[in-house]
């Protein structure tokens, strides 16, 4: 894949929700740094990941998923400025990958999952699981692509977003896109928006739970979709609480 | 302990109640009877501080304290529950993380020490056999997948943990059979019939009534009470309707 000479602009498809101002602010370079990871057949890794800080961040990874191999890639994205996690995914006969990501955050910066799935051959599968918490003038987003080859049949491909917005101020963003040649897969994808849930907030008060600590729960209920593949615990728990630290600033 | 003083409360503009007295002291069980639409459930919502009910008139007073000052999870630090008619489903969220957290900022707010997960746990398992609820029912998302009966009688393991000096049950009875309805009757008087404690009761029938005897019962129409009397009231209600009752 040939790596990217120039700045992409919000007029490129798969930048169309970035924050323009601040990719023109970058160098040309960070756009061309792909991560690459090549998985052996039949190897099983996982990475959990919590990305972001006060200055711009772009973390592109390419994952190359040989065949009965097994990726899984767990990330938060709390950035407190643009913050971009991409991944293009390889998958081979048989393989799997597996993606939670939870983007949350306030203030206004733009904070976003860029995912992009090819089922080259058969009997792949990926599950990718996102949730988007945004409050104050911040914006989230999801772009999903997945491509199915003409041969890659009985592939099993699942999306699953859902956004909640704790203020009037903030966007989420999320674009399914589905590009499939083969006749016998299964592609299901779910994008869902919404507020917090203000019947629950109330009968949480009526048991005397606090206004931050009911919701603090709700959305760790809400977040707990993303992560509930993990088998590791301990990352799961590291990766839940990461994201519940940064609702601290929620209004 | 708690003193209605001509309450009047709109929602969305709309008056609901229109001059609402009622006192209730402590140790008391106390009806409210009344058709529908007669402001009985506005009631238990504006004593509960749910958002949306909007008190334009008149005062509540909880021992001592301005109760519509307060917001809804003070009221229930101060010693208040409510029990509601349709319990609220939370999916992700565990009946015992859920109550622990409360029981733990109301005891926070009250200046008192948290109660650490053998505590707790020692506290649900007991208040459940006490309503005949399935401890390990416990562990589940709060509410979820629960029957109509078990959601009530949820509702009155949660008021027998988190231990209150008022409660004010909105239609428990409803949706109960009658066996449930007996536990939850008597799941009301194990927690409730204490020294200093008082319950008001909203309810359609007089069937709980008789699990749960109350010291008063009231009649609400449009918004006020229209009547008060003993428990034979509700006993006339039953046999002769709300019309009759109250011309």
């Amino acid at each position: 894949m040939s790596e990217a000479l120039t700045i992409p602009t919000p007029r490129d498809e798969e930048w169309r929700y970035a924050d323009g101002e601040i990719l023109r602010g970058l160098s040309p370079e960070v756009f061309g740094k792909w991560k690459d990871v090549l998985l052996a057949p039949g190897e099983t890794r996982s990475k959990c990941l919590v990305v972001g800080s006060a200055a711009p961040e772009l973390h592109r990874i390419r994952i190359d998923v040989p065949e009965g191999a097994r990726a899984e890639l767990f990330v938060v994205n709390l950035g407190g400025d643009y913050t971009r996690v991409e991944a293009q995914v390889q998958l081979a006969k048989g393989a799997h990958f597996q993606f939670g990501g939870v983007t949350i955050g306030g203030g206004d910066a733009t904070r976003e999952f860029i995912t992009r799935i090819a089922h080259a051959e058969p009997e792949a599968t990926s599950t990718q699981v996102i949730r988007a918490v945004h409050w104050d003038r911040a914006t989230g987003n999801f772009l999903g692509r997945i491509e199915v080859a003409r041969d890659a049949q009985k592939t099993d491909a699942v999306q699953d977003f859902k956004g909640l917005l704790l203020g009037k101020g903030a966007t989420i963003n999320a674009k399914p896109e589905l590009e499939i040649f083969a006749d016998d897969v299964k592609c299901a994808h779910g994008a869902a928006i919404g507020a917090l849930d203000q019947r629950a907030a109330y009968y949480m008060a009526s048991r005397g739970l606090d206004p931050e600590t009911a919701r603090k729960l709700l959305v760790r209920a809400f977040l707990a979709d993303a992560f509930v593949a993990l088998d590791d615990e301990s990352e799961r728990d590291r990766l839940t609480e990461a994201a519940l630290s940064a609702l601290g600033d929620a209004v | 302990m708690l003193e209605i003083k001509n309450l009047h409360a709109t929602i969305d503009g709309k008056a609901i109640l229109n001059g609402l007295t009622l006192s209730v002291g402590p140790g008391e069980v106390h009806a409210i009877m009344g058709p529908n639409g007669a402001g009985k459930s506005t009631l238990s919502y504006v004593l509960g501080g749910r958002p949306g009910y909007e008190v334009t008139e008149g005062s509540v007073t909880f021992n001592g304290q301005d109760l519509l000052s307060l917001e809804a999870h003070e009221r229930a630090a101060a010693g208040l529950f409510m029990g509601f008619q349709y319990p609220v489903e939370i999916p992700g969220v565990s009946f015992v993380q859920f109550l622990r957290e409360a029981l733990n900022s109301q005891r926070k707010l009250r200046g008192e020490e948290a109660l650490s997960g053998g505590e707790f746990l020692k506290l649900a398992r007991e208040k459940a056999a006490l309503l005949k609820l399935d401890p390990e029912m416990l562990k589940r998302p709060v509410n979820l997948g629960f029957s109509g009966g078990e959601k009530k009688r949820a509702e009155m393991v949660q008021m027998g943990i988190l231990d209150p000096s008022f409660a004010v049950l909105d239609e428990t009875d409803s949706g109960l059979d009658i066996d449930a309805l007996r536990i939850v009757g008597h799941g009301i008087n194990a927690i409730m019939r204490q020294p200093g404690k008082s319950v008001l009761l909203i309810t359609h029938y007089q069937r709980l009534l008789e699990y749960v005897k109350p010291d008063r019962v009231h009649v609400l129409a449009a918004g006020r009470i229209v009547k008060s009397g003993g428990p034979d009231l509700a006993l006339q209600l039953e046999n002769e309707g709300y019309e009759a009752v109250t011309a």
